[in-house]
């Protein structure tokens, strides 16, 4: 039989209220802090952490900060100021390009990209893509480059490029991070992570960076979820409407392209079908896959875990300190 | 010089774990035929890692189409792809 869309179907406002219950506990209780800073991206699940912690907390307790940079899509600081205004929080704006020029990030990530493209520079965008789901291939990745009169090219990564385009351009989410503790520092708060739950499984996010938080109020919600849940709550409709991006290359990259096999809604069903134990098979209809192409979809989830289990631990300790517990 | 024999590259490859992976410890090298994803010993970047020795090594270049599990998912694997293309 196949899988209905309905499992993934949930009662939104007491749903709301179970988070906003569990955001003042933790809050107040393991955190002992007296207000929630939350990073606004213009993008769902961060004005979706807003929205929740707004109506959890009133908005006299939750501070949000706007942090664009050069990469950044022009419409970034409307959507997310859309946000503070309609939740009427208080909110500031970091300009974090200067930061990053110190710290090298766009200096050092277009060296990396000259490894492959020696001939770029300025005027030239650039991306980073996966093969997606139609090959066999191992999840290897492509440098995608836009030149300056329009054509793209596109070829195969190797690893030294790879990884320092990559460490480069986590300088923004550990930037980022970074502005939000200061402000978490001075006000006495503590400091929201917005992943979803595909995020949160998939280690979508950067050690240190996004995925450093005292907090994580959506990190159990699918994607799909989340969409439901800002629409619910009076999320603006031009960012409920507005397809997933990383935001974060000069290029602009879909979620998908960058890291998940699927578009977000099919991937949701086929994350939902593994973790409840459905056959490939009866999932494969409603997302308008082969049943093969579904099993090939759990092993990508299977080996994105294990690539990624090291984001998730904690500290690792080599002698036992049973006096400390976390 | 002879055609390069699957067994020798196979030997070079498991040093190359051993030495670059496992910090020299010999007795966690993964058996010739174990698969690298689902022993989780060995990541994809593990596997670019092990495409650019073998590139390096043997003088070859492993196209896109070739980053398949059949030809690098176990040093069995591995050994005889880069002997096929290198003889």
């Amino acid at each position: 039989m196949a899988l209905s869309w309905d499992v993934l179907a949930l009662d939104y406002d007491a749903e709301a209220d179970r988070i906003g219950g569990e955001l003042r506990r933790i809050i107040a209780h393991e955190c002992k802090r007296r207000g929630l800073v939350v990073a606004l991206s213009g993008g769902i699940d961060s004005s979706c952490v807003a929205a929740l912690a707004t109506r959890a907390l009133g908005k006299a307790k939750v501070f949000g900060i706007h942090m664009p940079e050069r990469d950044s899509s022009a419409e970034t600081i409307k959507l997310s100021r859309s946000v503070s205004d309609t939740f009427g929080f208080d909110s500031v704006l970091e300009e974090i390009t200067p930061v990053l020029d110190g710290y090298g990030c766009y200096r050092r990530r277009d060296e990396a990209i000259r490894m492959v493209f020696p001939e770029f520079g300025p005027g030239w965008k650039s991306k980073i893509v996966l093969p997606g789901l139609t090959g066999g291939e191992l999840n290897v990745y492509s440098l995608v480059v836009q030149k300056p009169d329009g054509t793209i090219e596109k070829q195969r990564l190797p690893l030294p490029a790879y990884l320092q385009i990559v460490a480069a351009t986590n300088f923004k989410q550990r930037t980022r991070k970074t502005f939000e503790y200061y402000h978490a520092d001075r006000l006495h708060y503590a400091v929201s992570g917005t992943p979803n739950r595909l995020e949160y499984d998939q280690g979508f996010f950067v050690k240190g960076g996004d995925g450093l938080a005292d907090v994580k109020p959506i990190a159990h919600l699918y994607k799909t979820q989340v969409y439901a849940m800002a629409r619910h709550l009076g999320v603006p409709v031009d960012i409920c409407n507005r397809a997933p991006t990383t935001d974060t290359y000069s290029l602009a990259q879909g979620q998908d392209e960058f890291y998940f096999a699927l578009p977000y809604r099919e991937m949701d069903l086929c994350l939902w079908g593994k973790n409840h134990g459905v056959a490939p098979a009866e999932v494969a209809p409603t997302v308008g896959l082969t049943a093969d192409q579904v099993e090939r979809v759990y092993r990508d989830i299977d080996q994105k875990r294990a690539t990624t289990r090291y984001l998730g631990l904690a500290p690792q300790l080599v002698g036992a300190i049973p006096e400390i517990k976390h | 010089m002879s055609a390069l024999d699957a067994a020798t590259v196979e030997r070079a490859v498991t040093t190359f774990i051993v030495d670059n992976f496992l910090f020299g410890n010999a007795a966690d090298a993964p058996a010739r035929d174990a698969s690298f994803m689902e022993t989780g010993l060995i990541d994809s970047t593990g596997v670019l890692e092990l495409v650019a020795f073998v590139e390096s090594t043997y003088a070859i270049k492993v196209g896109d189409d070739e980053l398949v599990p059949e030809n690098l998912d176990s040093v069995a694997n591995l050994a005889a792809f880069v002997a096929k293309k290198a003889g």
